[in-house]
C-alpha cells in the first residue's frame, strides 16, 4: 500500500475543518462552539505544516503564531464567556443578545 | 507501510474524537475527545517531520488551553448537565449539508491543486537539507529568530494583553 501523507493530511485537515463548522452550527454550548473554532484553527495549522514541507519553513513560523494567538484568544474568550454566565445564568448562544437592542 | 498504518491511526483518531466532540452530551467528556483529537493531530505532526510544532500542540493546546476550558466548564457547573444542546432537526440537516459541502468542496481543491502546490521539488529539498543539517526545531529557530523577530516579540506583548483583558473581563464588578 503506498499511501500519500501530505495529500492525506491535507484530507485529514478538510474533514476536520468540516467538522468544526458543523459543530458551530449545530451547538448551542458557547463553550462547545469555542471548541469547535479551536478545532478549525488546528486543522488549519495541519494544513500549513503540509505546505511548509514543499514551500519553505516560513510556514511552521506562521503556525507557531497561529498557536500563540489561539492562546490569546481562548484566555479572552473563556472571560467573556464568564462574564456572559453571569449576567444571563447560561451559556446558551440562542438567549445572547447583548447586541441587539 | 509501517508509516502508512500510524498515519491511519493517528487520523482516525483525530477525526472520531473531532465527530465524537460535536456528538457527545456531556461538555466534559465533549472536551476530552477534543484533547485526543489534539494528541493525535501531534502524532500527525511529528509524521510530517514538525516535531517542535508537535511538543507545543501538546503542551499549549492539549495541556494548557484545554485545562483552561475544562477549569471553565466546572467553574460554570456545566459538567453534569444531560440536556442535550443541539439544534432541531432543521439546524442539523442544515450543519450536515454545510459540513459536506464544505468537505467536498475542499477535498476537489486538494485533488485539483495537488501538481500545482505539491511539485515545488527544488524548494522541497532545500526544505529537507535544512531539517538534516539543523534539525527540526533549529530550522524553526532560524526564520523565527531573523526574519521574524518583530513578529516574534509582538506575541510577547498579546499574550501580556490578554492576560489583562482576561482579568478585566472576568473581574466581578464592584458595587
Amino acid at each position: 500500500m503506498n499511501l500519500d501523507i501530505e495529500l492525506a493530511s491535507l484530507i485529514l485537515s478538510a474533514f476536520l475543518f468540516a467538522v468544526g463548522t458543523a459543530g458551530v452550527l449545530v451547538r448551542r454550548n458557547a463553550i462547545i462552539v469555542f471548541m469547535c473554532v479551536e478545532l478549525m484553527l488546528n486543522a488549519v495549522n495541519l494544513s500549513l505544516i503540509v505546505f511548509s514541507r514543499s514551500l519553505g519553513l516560513e510556514a511552521q513560523v506562521l503556525v507557531f503564531f497561529v498557536m500563540a494567538v489561539a492562546a490569546a484568544e481562548a484566555a479572552v474568550g473563556l472571560a467573556i464567556i464568564i462574564a456572559i454566565f453571569r449576567h444571563y445564568e447560561g451559556v446558551d448562544v440562542d438567549r445572547f443578545n447583548l447586541l441587539r437592542w | 507501510m509501517m508509516e502508512a498504518f500510524f498515519f491511519l491511526l493517528f487520523a482516525t483518531m483525530a477525526a472520531g474524537g473531532a465527530i465524537m466532540m460535536i456528538a457527545s452530551r456531556n461538555p466534559v467528556s465533549s472536551l476530552m475527545y477534543l484533547v485526543l483529537a489534539f494528541f493525535a493531530l501531534s502524532g500527525v505532526f511529528v509524521m510530517l517531520d514538525a516535531h517542535f510544532l508537535a511538543a507545543v500542540q501538546v503542551i499549549v493546546y492539549a495541556g494548557a488551553i484545554m485545562v483552561l476550558f475544562l477549569f471553565v466548564i466546572m467553574l460554570l457547573n456545566l459538567g453534569h448537565r444531560e440536556d442535550i444542546d443541539m439544534r432541531g432537526h432543521l439546524a442539523r440537516l442544515v450543519a450536515l449539508v454545510a459540513g459536506s459541502g464544505l468537505f467536498a468542496a475542499v477535498a476537489a481543491l486538494v485533488f485539483r491543486g495537488e501538481q500545482a502546490t505539491l511539485a515545488g521539488e527544488e524548494s522541497r529539498l532545500a526544505v529537507e537539507a535544512m531539517i538534516r543539517s539543523r534539525g527540526a526545531v533549529g530550522a524553526l529557530a532560524e526564520p523565527l529568530f531573523t526574519s521574524y523577530l518583530v513578529p516574534f516579540e509582538l506575541t510577547a506583548l498579546l499574550l501580556l494583553v490578554a492576560i489583562v483583558g482576561a482579568v478585566v473581563l472576568a473581574r466581578r464588578r464592584a458595587p
